[in-house]
């Protein structure tokens, strides 16, 4: 701690007694309050009384109504004292005791008079007092003396006047906007700040014009603005501008632009980054146009002040999601902020770093944070983890030092929040790539083995269980896991006894050894430990021979419950205990749909520049449940592929249908996730008409209608179509949506009886030949590359005709073969000629595809393709490209 | 990112992260309970940096604060997550150098809670709900001293500070005894 505060520290009581409101009470200054009402004033006490009554207020000190409203009238007694100070005083005690609208009324002729005071101080203060408390009726009546402060000569005048119009235009839009000549007049202002809060007044009033705005700027930035906080504000309106504008104008230069590189060179350093900051915000921004904007913010970093450093790394950090070249010129002075004092600087610079760096600074930036971990907070650790997590998934051949890195720190002191970071940083690690499942496995283990986080443990356990039995040597994790039955409360025991289980069900060669640790559990002092020991027990056969686990003690011990938890819950919830037992099969399965927008919740993974992991596999197996429990499709097979729902209404329409296309070996399922958006409906027997008509290939088999469809609650209704054994085949659905509707008295819930047939119609849908093409990544994609071999390779060239960009054309392609972009390679430098992209997936009928485009502009704008694929299957490289010549 | 650049509050607080005077503009922070937990945990993440010299930055539960210290006294103005730093510390340096001025070089607490009518007409004086109103710490300091002089009088720089130093030992007599 700096010195000065150890010196203030003795002398502190000292110190507490020079203060002037020791001891001060709110009883007693309200009686000393009385003194405003003395016939002859003393200004002197009275400011000092309303010093203390707002001292009283600054410390959080309330005054009941009663209260408040004594202290106001008494306060408006002393607008008769001539005295400036006092009325200063009394302006700003007003505004605090933010009195009622009653009670305005007297203060509104007082307050009337000080606006046209001849007093240039009474006049502002008068304007920001009344426009505080007033509501619209009186407005009316001072409008007129406000439009004339507005153009006042007097600079503090005429600011007062504009701010409380930019308050005011919130709660009496129709009469500020009356004011815009006035206002326009004061935008020339020489005064520099009347000129800011004029602009920012005249902004506000034209927001929804947006030609108005146009012209605003397209003026304004001919002209001279004099204070850099106008010029800021105009630089931000001339973003606005050139965002609205850029649907429209498809040709050359952005517009605009020149004014903001100018900006860059204003005297201001609040202007330039302002500009700086504009530039890297614009829409796809080119290398060129950001060029001068990430110079100006290099030199930022080197400065002495922080808030300048500061302001400039964090820009460049957003700068490098996006365009991580374009920052890597930064990146030596970067390297110089990661000893910064300041940890949010030294935090985003490291971040920055990780973003930019390639894969063999990898190494030396490790270090260089391994230094830097154990002295910066936990939340900024975090975000150091989570940069590094995406670096992993982008750089999978340095997974080991990566890997190391993390089971370093996981060791080290450290919140929940952080430790669950590094937790789930390594489980995403095992998943994504597997080189690193041993060793993260063995770090996760040493990591329980002192873990004060029962969550962690019990999900680290849980994850054991399933990834630790599929391993080289599964006996190895037995020591860590038998350790947590003795060491640990009975939350992280039970969990420990359910994963040894797991291990005895999938690794015959351990069972023996597993009955007997299992069996010492049974003499646990808990009883949910003792019950699972016991169940286990009996379904894994320890009856002394070692037999092998049969499939359906495996579904038991593997399979997710096929019933939604919250119904479960809530079935339990319900039950009341009696003779009669719980009936499992009494909870509902319908699952609840979640929005759209909540199903790409999980933005916490790491978005930066790493693949993004394939979803989450239990959306899938979710997928896979619900169908198999519908008898009709419960001899389709293995469900392949469930694509994302498309929607097939527009937003906010009387019925919201989207549909999710489930892909088989042989068959096709619809499944049409139905909202009813209307509440005085219920919808009944809802039903799609499908028509098959322009997708030769399919033919409907089977189709399940809703029964029922009350309002806003989501439903599902699904068709199925046969189609030939593993081809491929592509075709357009037209669909209708067919349904009774019934009128509901909205009052009482309560439907009529007779209803009417309806029908709906919905967009089309289509099966592309994405939708049989499985994301799948690879680690190392060179290495698959090479193993998969040349035998089955197709090479071809193709002309992809004109595109705006290459990023646009790599996007497209992508899209078309829905595959999985490996090592980051979908980012595409903006203003690059060429590029490589790689993908890899598996297509139906479990083959794997692996391809290799490389694009590149050809003229002005064609852009050409080389497609490379290499797979198992001849007859599938054929596909790909056939795919691709059809798209 | 139109609108106008907005200030959420502005907070002078001592070595011990108790108020000598905050203003908050934004209704983020609906009470005075929850006021005081922000700063006090504002306080005790940034009382061990050194923002002595230049100002210092934050980021503190998605707000941007800039924060300059003197003596026992701590300055901190918060904005938005997406404000332009440097508008921010263009206040807080305008807050900063007019309580310095005000107070006439002495700038602690003391002195602060003897002259508090000045640092509240400051504050006044610096933001409207808000809105930056002057940042310019000599206009900021003139409009609050030429609150002890008479209106006719010219306002040069030499009545200020006569005016300042009648008026503050007034007042600071009278608050004392």
């Amino acid at each position: 701690m700096a010195q000065p505060f150890l010196k203030k520290d003795d002398d502190h009581d000292d110190e507490a007694d020079y203060s002037p409101f020791l001891g001060i009470e709110k009883g007693a200054v309200l009686q000393e309050a009385r003194v405003f009402n003395d016939h002859q004033l003393d200004p002197r006490r009275c400011s000092q009384v309303i010093t203390k009554l707002l001292y009283l207020l600054n410390q959080g000190e309330t005054f009941t109504k009663v209260e408040a409203t004594e202290v106001f009238f008494a306060v408006t007694k002393l607008f008769q004292s001539r005295d400036l100070g006092l009325r200063r005083m009394v302006y700003v005690i007003i505004k605090e005791l933010s009195p009622s609208a009653d009670e305005v009324i007297i203060v509104t002729s007082s307050l009337m008079k000080d606006m046209t005071s001849k007093t240039d101080m009474y006049r502002a203060n008068a304007i920001r007092v009344l426009c505080r408390i007033t509501d619209g009726t009186l407005l009316t009546q001072i409008e007129r003396y406000l439009k004339q402060a507005i153009v006042d000569k007097n600079p503090v005048v005429a600011s007062a006047a504009l701010v409380s119009g930019i308050h005011l235009l919130q709660t009496n839009p129709e009469i500020v906007k009356r004011w815009s000549n006035e206002v326009q007049e004061a935008v020339q202002s020489r005064a520099a700040l009347v000129q800011f809060h004029a602009l920012a007044l005249l902004h506000q009033i034209r927001q929804n014009d947006r030609l108005a705005v146009n012209k605003l700027v397209s003026s304004l930035t001919k002209g001279s603005v004099r204070s850099p906080l106008a010029q800021c504000l105009l630089i931000r309106y001339t973003s606005q501008v050139i965002r609205e504008s850029a649907s429209n104008t498809q040709t050359g230069d952005r517009p605009f632009y020149d004014f903001l590189e100018g900006c860059l060179r204003h005297k201001a350093e609040m202007v330039i980054f302002e500009a700086a900051r504009a530039i890297t915000e614009l829409n796809g921004v080119t290398s060129r146009e950001l060029t001068p904007a990430i110079t100006v913010l290099q030199l930022f970093l080197s400065s002495t002040k922080p808030v300048l450093r500061f302001a400039a790394v964090r820009t460049l950090n957003k700068v490098a999601m996006t365009h991580p070249i374009a920052v890597t010129n930064c990146n030596i002075d970067m390297e110089s902020l990661i000893s910064d004092q300041n940890r949010s600087i030294a935090t985003l610079a490291i971040t920055t770093l990780l973003k930019t760096g390639n894969e063999f600074s990898v190494d030396r930036l490790m270090k260089q944070i391994t230094t830097f971990m154990s002295d910066i907070a936990d939340e900024f650790k975090i975000v150091v983890i989570e940069a590094i997590r995406s670096l992993c998934l982008k750089f999978p051949l340095k997974h080991r030092s990566l890997m190391n890195f993390l089971s370093n720190i996981i060791r080290e002191e450290g919140g929940f929040e952080y430790k669950k970071a590094i937790v789930d940083s390594i489980v995403i690690l095992i998943r994504d790539i597997p080189e690193a499942k041993e060793s993260g496995l063995l770090h996760l283990c040493e990591f329980i083995e002192d873990c004060e986080f029962t969550y962690l443990s019990t999900q680290i356990l849980h994850f054991l269980g399933i990834e630790g039995p599929k391993t080289s040597d599964p006996s190895k994790y037995i020591r860590y896991i038998y350790n947590r039955v003795h060491l640990e409360n009975a939350t992280v025991r039970a969990g420990a006894v359910s994963t040894l289980a797991k291990f005895g069900a999938m690794v015959d060669s351990l069972k023996p050894r597993i009955f007997v640790l299992l069996r010492r559990c049974l003499f646990d002092t808990d009883d949910e430990v003792r019950d699972r020991a016991t169940l286990y027990l009996n379904t894994l056969g320890a009856d002394g021979a070692v037999v092998e686990t049969g499939e359906d003690v495996k579904e038991f011990l593997f399979g997710s419950l096929d019933i939604p938890l919250v119904n479960l819950e809530r079935s339990l919830k319900n039950y009341e205990p009696s003779e009669e037992s719980f009936d499992i099969n009494s909870v509902p399965k319908e699952v609840k749909i979640q929005p759209l927008a909540e199903k790409k919740a999980p933005g916490k993974k790491p978005t930066g520049l790493g693949g993004p992991p394939p979803g989450p596999p239990s959306t899938i197996d979710a997928y896979e449940k619900l169908l198999l429990s519908i008898p009709e499709f419960a001899n389709f097979g293995k469900l392949f592929k469930s694509s994302a729902p498309v929607e097939l209404t527009e937003a906010e329409t009387e019925y919201a249908v989207n549909v999710v296309k489930h892909i088989f070996d042989g068959h096709v399922v619809f499944q049409y996730n139905c909202t009813n958006t209307i509440p005085e409906q219920l919808l009944e027997n809802v039903t799609v008409i499908v028509d098959a008509s322009e997708a030769e290939e399919f033919a409907e088999v089977a189709s399940k209608p809703l029964r029922s469809l009350p309002y806003d609650s989501p439903g599902q209704t699904f068709v199925a179509f046969e189609k030939p054994e593993g081809v491929p085949a592509v075709g357009k659905f037209s669909n209708m949506l067919r349904f009774i509707v019934k009128e509901v008295d909205p009052s009482t819930g309560e439907a009529e009886d007779d209803g009417v047939e309806d029908e709906y119609q919905l967009e089309e849908l289509e099966v592309v030949a994405a939708d049989y093409m499985l994301k799948v990544g690879v680690s190392n994609f060179r290495n698959a590359w090479e193993s998969m071999g040349p035998d089955c390779e197709r090479v071809d060239e193709y002309g992809l005709g004109p595109r705006e960009n290459l990023a646009e054309a790599v996007n497209a392609v992508i899209n078309l073969l829905g595959m999985q972009p490996c090592e980051g390679t979908e980012v595409v430098p903006s203003n690059s000629r060429s590029h490589t992209c790689l993908l890899s997936g598996v297509y139906i009928g479990n083959v794997k595809v692996l391809v290799r485009l490389q694009f590149g502009i050809d003229g002005p704008k064609d852009v050409a393709m080389k497609l490379a694929v290499r797979s198992e299957d001849e007859a599938v490289s054929d596909v790909i490209h056939e795919i691709v010549a059809s798209g | 990112m139109e609108s106008c650049p907005s200030i959420k509050n502005i907070l002078l607080l001592d070595s011990e992260g108790n108020r000598v005077a905050v203003k908050y503009y934004s209704d983020e922070w609906p009470n005075n309970s929850v006021k005081e937990a922000f700063e006090k945990s504002l306080f005790s993440k940034t009382q061990k940096t050194n923002a002595r010299t230049e100002a210092e930055i934050a980021m503190f539960e998605s707000h941007i604060i800039v924060y300059k210290f003197v003596q026992d006294l701590h300055f901190f103005v918060t904005g938005a997550e997406n404000e332009n730093e440097l508008i921010l510390v263009t206040v807080l340096q305008g807050f900063f150098d007019a309580v310095g001025l005000l107070l006439r070089g002495t700038v602690d607490k003391k002195e602060a809670l003897e002259n508090l009518d000045l640092i509240l007409l400051c504050l006044d004086e610096i933001v409207d709900g808000g809105i930056i109103l002057e940042t310019d710490a000599n206009v900021i300091a003139g409009k609050v001293a030429s609150h002890s002089i008479d209106a006719a009088a010219p306002l040069s720089e030499q009545t200020i500070s006569q005016a300042l130093a009648t008026a503050r030992e007034h007042l600071a007599r009278s608050l004392l005894k």
